[in-house]
């Protein structure tokens, strides 16, 4: 029997080729010392295979209608087997992917393993990071609820601030003049199949290159590349001190994307995908238009920016940043890789990664969001013995929507100063000022109060002991 | 081509391969010519497609008082049979004490959030980035430079009609 198997396994090997298949990958020799850091390329491809198998799955359940996504969303999320864990896993993959992406992109900077001979390994690594963040940008909006369908109107909103071309490349993204019966199969068009064909194009580019010139050996100090001697100094120390790729360099990647693959099933299990919020219907406001965790620094910088170069920077901004990303590895081909003598390299990641971070928290945070759900003050409480006029300010607080921006005791907004001490700081007469004329990014409310209504205002915001 | 001199003879079969290379590269590239039309037929019909403006009725005169701001919705231009809901377009119209109709887009000027009504305050406020309008649509606070985009209005026979616009609201005719 046994020898019987092995003479099929002889036979089908000897067709098939499957030995043959595998035979580079085992004899592939690399540099030593490639250790935990070299781990992050693999783990993000790990994550790519994960949102293939988990999209196809998605595929199968949902419907990709404008009319009914929604119900076939609601659908995977309580009733399918397993399509909530499903869904989670797709979402926690993404977020993942993102996140490795960058730590490879860092890693292979900071250790400058784009100087020559990898400069297009660098390069279609820019284009997967350019279609991974697509690929994220249209799976948010298969999330077709009323925040997905306030999202696309928001992206096609920015777009269309894009000077000359802005309303085309807007159409273009919608399908038609306005959100319609294309929209939806249309995102889903090209994140199932134009850019995943994409993707695996220049993934299979991008590992060939990976066997072509070699994974870069560990940078140190005073070992500069030299472009005229480089391939030869590889080769020879593949040939003295090389290690083979496979078992030897591919251990840490498994270890390390097994811990990736617990991480994402934990959160997709306990945390799961964002929770979906009504019908998308364009009509109804009560949307909050937010992006998912890695766009929200760049929403925090349109609220933030000067406004008149807002169009510019919407445009501008990213056309240099790809251009000075293709652009690293001609600026520094050659010369140092070690992050020792490479200061302004290692200076300018910190920069990235603590503005992008700054961003993200405060973006997090939104202080500028009007909080409209703030629970409204106590007319009774809040002020202890309020007299009539304070009731009627208290309730005036409320329905103005002054809580939608100052906070008063525990609840309101933080887009204002907190107002609970403001008898402290301002006179009757400054508040007064401030409520009719408004400030800077304080509307003027002095056309839709009353006197008596700003009176009761004021006197409220001047009774001691709020709270 | 270089001349292989020690067999002259060689010569022409390489001017065959050449013949032949040219061809597979022909044939190679109007297949894929061929194969590209349907595909950007597909992507850019939709897209070239005008729909044009429509007038559409959002209710009766009376029902808008003075000094009120009411949100309408209305049909896009000639959309899709199965566009179902997300079809329709929402409007702020506020009737004026000289009895003229404004009516808003609820898309924020900023980026196209929606912008909700707080009637006791009457402004606009948008959740985004703090986008705050007055009544008049004139900008309040926030990061918008400008205020609300406006919508055609029309009254016939005693119903209000709005005209139909495109996305982005900064193309609309108007503005």
């Amino acid at each position: 029997m046994k020898a019987r198997l092995r003479k099929i396994w002889a036979w089908l090997d000897d067709r098939g080729g499957f030995s043959a298949m595998v035979k580079p990958l085992t004899t592939h020799l690399v540099p030593p010392g490639a250790k935990w850091n070299y781990v992050f390329g693999s783990a993000t491809l790990f994550c790519l295979i994960i949102q293939v198998i988990t999209g196809i799955s998605l595929g199968f359940l949902y419907q990709p209608s404008v009319d009914v996504a929604y119900q076939s969303l609601q659908y995977i999320e309580n009733r399918a087997f397993m399509g909530s864990f499903i869904r989670g896993m797709h979402n926690w993959g993404a977020s993942a992917m993102i996140l490795l992406m960058g730590a490879h992109m860092v890693r292979v900077y900071i250790t400058a393993a784009y100087k020559y001979p990898r400069e297009m390994s660098w390069m279609s690594g820019v284009v997967l990071l350019g279609l991974t963040i697509v690929m994220a940008f249209t799976g948010q909006l298969l999330r077709w609820d009323n925040n997905g369908v306030w999202s696309a109107v928001v992206a096609s909103e920015q777009m269309g601030r894009i000077p000359w071309i802005g309303a085309s490349v807007s159409h273009f993204l919608l399908g038609g003049d306005t959100i319609n019966g294309e929209s939806l199969n249309r995102f889903f068009a090209m994140h199932v199949f134009l850019f995943p064909a994409l993707l695996f194009l220049f993934v299979t580019y991008h590992l060939y290159l990976v066997f072509r010139n070699g994974i870069s050996e560990p940078p140190k100090v005073g070992r500069p590349v030299d472009p005229r001697t480089y391939r030869k100094w590889y080769d020879e120390l593949l040939q003295k001190k090389g290690v083979p790729f496979f078992p030897d360099v591919l251990w840490r990647d498994a270890v390390f994307s097994a811990v990736v693959f617990v991480a994402i099933v934990l959160l997709a299990y306990f945390v799961g995908a964002p929770a979906l919020s009504s019908a998308p219907d364009v009509t109804n406001v009560k949307a909050d238009p937010k992006p998912d965790w890695y766009f929200t620094w760049i929403f925090a910088i349109f609220a933030l920016m000067p406004r008149q170069i807002e169009s510019y920077v919407m445009f501008l901004g990213p056309l240099i940043g790809v251009l000075l990303l293709f652009s690293t590895p001609f600026l520094s081909h050659g010369g140092e890789r070690s992050p020792l003598r490479r200061p302004w390299a290692v200076a300018g990641v910190i920069m990235v990664v603590v503005t992008v971070g700054s961003l993200w928290y405060v973006g997090t945070i939104a202080p500028w969001s009007p909080r409209f759900s703030a629970p409204p003050l106590n007319v009774d409480t809040t002020v202890p013995k309020p007299t009539p006029s304070v009731q009627s300010g208290i309730a005036l607080f409320n329905s103005e929507g002054c809580l939608f921006c100052h906070k008063i005791g525990g609840s309101g907004g933080i887009r204002g100063p907190e107002l609970t001490h403001v008898q402290d700081r301002l006179t009757q007469e400054q508040i007064t000022i401030r409520i009719v004329n408004g400030a800077k990014n304080m509307p003027a409310y002095g056309g839709s109060l009353s006197k008596k209504e700003l009176d009761d205002i004021v006197a409220f915001l001047l009774a001691p002991d709020k709270k | 081509m270089s001349c292989d001199c020690e067999h002259p003879d060689k010569r022409e079969e390489l001017d065959r391969r050449t013949f032949f290379t040219r061809i597979i590269l022909g044939i190679g590239a109007v297949i894929a010519g061929s194969l590209a039309v349907p595909l950007g037929a597909a992507m850019f019909d939709p897209v070239l497609r005008k729909t044009g403006k429509d007038w559409r009725p959002v209710g009766k005169l009376d029902d808008f008082k003075v000094n009120e701001t009411r949100m309408v919705s209305f049909k896009n231009a000639s959309p899709y049979k199965w566009t179902g809901k997300v079809a329709y377009s929402a409007a702020y119209i506020r009737r004026n004490p000289d009895d003229s109709l404004i009516a808003f887009s609820v898309n924020c000027a900023h980026l196209g959030c929606p912008v909700r009504w707080e009637a006791k305050s009457e402004m606009f406020f948008c959740p985004c980035h703090g986008g705050v309008y007055y009544k008049d649509g004139s900008r309040a606070a926030g990061p918008p430079t400008r205020g609300l985009f406006t919508y055609s209005t029309r009254v016939l026979k005693g119903q209000v009609e709005i005209q139909t616009e495109d996305l982005p609201i900064s193309t609309l005719s108007n503005s």
